[in-house]
């Protein structure tokens, strides 16, 4: 082996590597961004959409989810989830998943929504599952407080009490939902992707849900009336902010205060 | 007419006014004794200023807060501008804090200066503990005053913890429910003390308005005369200062509190004051909206108590869990015995430290003049490692935080931070010592050669030599000014026997002072200063070595 070591700098792999990375991940980006669209109305899925979906459903999820989607070691079978799970998994980035890891982790989302509404239209003929919600179901139009009350219940020991996310086990976490669109929130309840366990509708009533996205909606969109919020960490940061910013700001001046007058 | 009026004072109003208090409580006396106390300059004199400031607007916005806020735990039906709370069914005590945040004018501010100044009156007086600490501003005369600083910082977490419980948010009462889940973990009587103590299963309807009592009277009352106590001290003992020149133990280098001390005291008051009004000002703290009310069925993700609580949040995480044993139809709940025993224990010794340090040395003198850290290399490696076991049980209530926001194992955290208990206060304290040592080192380098000037000359025979900037005696004088101690012997007593007791204290004197670096003696000077003259320095520096 020494000949090799000879022939090139053992910085040459990395180099090489690094730069073929950024050619295939930056020209795929670009390819990506180019063909975002946007959203279509169309509620009752035709042959072509479904058959569409199929073609996108054997090039970018066979490989895992088996090709009639009966599942492999890999990846659960599809069959009977719905259309709202596959929207909420590859409409939030999740899916196509890039690494095994604790958790698929929230990208940018690879397909269009025409596509989106493809595979959806697919995942449907598979078998009875959860549906896409319609606009009217997650309208943030219900009773915040009922709301609220019921996110604190059901929802606030893994994603805090105002949606900031929080740790699970091995890794794994309740996501922040600051920014997360409705449709997602109600689709996650329906379907409990991951480690988030399924809110039913005789769990959370239709109604139930509207009333948590009413709640988390308005927490959005409504700024902290005391001022700046420290992410909505609560005490953690108050004290790590005392500790750096105030003590640190007065003790500044405590040896502006004890410098001699020189 | 001698009986007739005293001629009448001239100087106006002013000087009228001093003589009728002079002449009515004898003002004069009380300004002549306590406006010619003198103080040191220095930035870390005035933390526990810091601290002391914290608490007066801590008296006033609380006492502000007193005027709107109802402990009472009846239930009522919120119908405030808070929109997402509106109809909720939630405590007076909350309902009353939500109206103080949303329609008492001026309420949310003052709320969130009373919880900012508290976050900083215990934080201002943990600093103000470790500088201290690391000056050894406890020996003699001043343990007791370190006693008193002491309970002041326990009184701090008292006063902070039960005003945190007030509000009956769902943060709040999550917190009680770890406290009661800790008094309940008590063997035999924890039961009964959590029953007394709730009146009664938790939560309860008594809590709230238990705490307001003791938050708002007994522990104000508390600390104040605490502060009485510690500040009288601070006159009976004078206060320290660091080595410089004409600073002894026998005196006080400063200004006098009258007029420059109080000029620049009342200043700072109103800086720390304007600090605090600003934070407030555009910080949200503790959003007691977000929570909701108390019900104790939901528990939030992130539930931490606030920052002086959190090591012992964080010493109840790092414990490990099923360590229950049931002896004779009781449980002994170790997972929560533990970290009992382990918060209070690490507190008794930092009541304790002053005493047990005085006992090793044996010193019985006054000390007025404060150690350089790096001077007491032990003392300041013991806190290193302090602060350290300190910051890890600290660290440890944000385990889920750290897990989150740095995407890592939550379980592996808690591991590490479970290892790092034990393993990182003895690496702070090795590299805490070792550190003092060499700057000590350097320090003797410093006072007998000078400092290095960069200037490197060529001598005529062509030897070359750096040029040595000789220190001017002030500042030489603040690095050859300490007290070195040496390890003390195990004796014998009067009969003839060498006692457990004296053993164990031969054994700490030798871990504190075993390793030591010699303070630089006149000798030593002069002979560095008689030029090119090294031999006899180096031949000086090995006798102060083996000395």
């Amino acid at each position: 082996m020494a000949f090799k070591k000879n022939r090139r700098s053992p910085l040459a792999a990395v180099i090489v590597m690094a730069a073929g990375l950024a050619l295939t991940g930056g020209g795929y980006a670009a390819a990506t961004a180019a063909v975002e669209a946007v959203k279509p109305v169309s509620a009752v899925a035709s042959a072509d959409q479904i058959s569409e979906g199929r073609k996108l459903f054997l090039a970018n999820c066979a490989s895992c989810h088996g090709k009639n989607a009966e599942g492999t070691k890999a990846a659960p079978s599809l069959i009977g989830v719905g259309g709202a799970a596959v929207e909420f998994q590859v409409d939030s980035g999740r899916m196509p998943g890039q690494a095994s890891g604790p958790q698929l982790q929230v990208k940018k989302k690879q397909f269009t929504d025409e596509q989106i509404d493809a595979l959806v239209a697919y995942a449907t003929t598979l078998g009875n599952g959860p549906d896409v919600p319609t606009e009217e179901m997650i309208a943030a139009n219900g009773d915040a407080t009922r709301g609220g009350e019921l996110f604190r219940i059901n929802c606030a020991m893994c994603h805090n009490a105002v949606g900031a996310g929080g740790a699970l086990t091995e890794g794994k976490y309740a996501p922040a939902l600051k920014g997360v669109p409705a449709d997602h929130v109600y689709e996650a309840m329906l379907t409990g992707p991951q480690n988030m366990p399924v809110f039913n509708d005789a769990n959370l009533t239709p109604k139930d849900k509207k009333d948590i996205i009413t709640y988390l909606k308005f927490v959005e969109e409504n700024p902290s009336a005391g001022g700046y919020e420290l992410a909505n960490l609560g005490p953690v940061v108050e004290g790590l902010f005392t500790w750096i910013f105030i003590l640190g700001f007065i003790i500044a001046i405590t040896i502006w205060l004890g410098a001699k007058s020189n | 007419m001698s009986n007739a009026v005293a001629a009448p004072k001239k100087g106006g109003f002013l000087a009228g006014t001093a003589n009728y208090l002079d002449e009515r409580v004898g003002v004069a006396g009380i300004l002549k004794e306590f406006g010619r106390k003198v103080f040191p300059d220095h930035w870390s004199f005035m933390l526990g200023e810091v601290a002391l400031y914290s608490f007066l607007v801590l008296l006033l916005s609380g006492t502000f807060l007193t005027f709107f806020f109802q402990p009472s735990m009846e239930p009522v039906i919120y119908n405030g501008v808070y929109g997402p709370l509106k109809g909720a069914e939630m405590s007076i005590a909350y309902a009353s804090t939500l109206d103080i945040s949303f329609e008492v004018r001026g309420g949310l501010l003052m709320r969130q200066v009373h919880h900012w100044s508290a976050l900083l009156f215990v934080a201002a007086a943990g600093l103000h503990m470790l500088r201290v600490f690391f000056t050894g501003a406890f020996r003699k005369p001043r343990e007791i005053n370190w006693v008193v600083g002491f309970v002041l910082f326990v009184l701090g977490m008292a006063g902070g913890f039960t005003g945190y419980s007030l509000p009956d948010d769902l943060l709040s009462g999550n917190g009680l429910r770890i406290i009661d889940g800790m008094i309940k973990g008590i063997p035999v009587i924890g039961a009964y003390t959590s029953s007394l103590l709730f009146g009664g299963e938790f939560p309860g309807e008594a809590i709230v308005a238990r705490l307001y009592g003791l938050h708002i009277l007994l522990v104000p009352a508390l600390i104040l005369v605490f502060i009485v106590i510690h500040l009288f001290m601070v006159v009976i003992h004078k206060h320290t200062h660091y080595s410089g020149p004409g600073r002894k133990d026998s005196n006080v280098v400063g200004y006098p509190l009258m007029p420059v001390y109080v000029a620049k005291a009342g200043g700072f008051f109103f800086i720390v004051f304007g600090v605090i009004m600003l934070i407030a000002a555009t910080f949200t703290i503790n959003p007691v909206w977000n929570y909701g009310g108390y019900d104790p069925s939901p528990v939030s993700a992130g539930t931490q108590p606030d920052w002086y609580i959190g090591w012992l949040d964080g010493a109840l995480r790092l414990a490990p869990s099923h360590l229950e044993v049931h002896v004779g139809g009781v449980t002994w709940a170790w997972n929560i015995l533990l970290p009992m025993i382990v918060g209070v224990g690490f507190l008794v010794v930092v009541a304790a430290y002053p005493f047990i340090e005085a006992w090793v040395t044996g010193d019985k003198r006054e000390h007025h003049v404060l150690d350089r850290p790096r001077n007491a290399p032990t003392r300041t490696a013991i806190g290193a490692a302090g602060v350290t076991f300190y910051a890890v049980l600290w660290a440890g209530a944000g385990t889920d935080l750290i897990a989150t926001n740095f995407k890592m194992s939550l379980n592996q955290v808690l591991t590490s931070m479970q290892i790092l208990l034990f393993v990182a206060p003895i690496a702070a304290y090795i590299i805490a010592k070792r550190t003092c040592l060499s700057l000590q080192r350097k320090d003797r380098e410093i006072a007998l050669h000078g400092r290095e000037s960069g200037r490197i000359v060529r001598l005529p025979h062509g030897e070359y030599i750096e040029v040595h900037e000789p220190l001017d005696e002030f500042e030489q004088w603040k690095l050859v000014d300490f007290k070195d101690y040496q390890p003390t012997l195990a004796r014998p007593n009067a009969a003839g026997k060498i006692t457990l007791r004296a053993r164990l204290r031969a054994g700490l004197s030798r871990f504190y002072f075993e390793d030591r670096i010699a303070p630089v003696t006149q000798t030593e000077i002069d002979a560095a200063h008689h030029h090119g003259d090294h031999d006899a320095v180096e031949a000086a520096e090995v006798k102060a070595v083996e000395a």
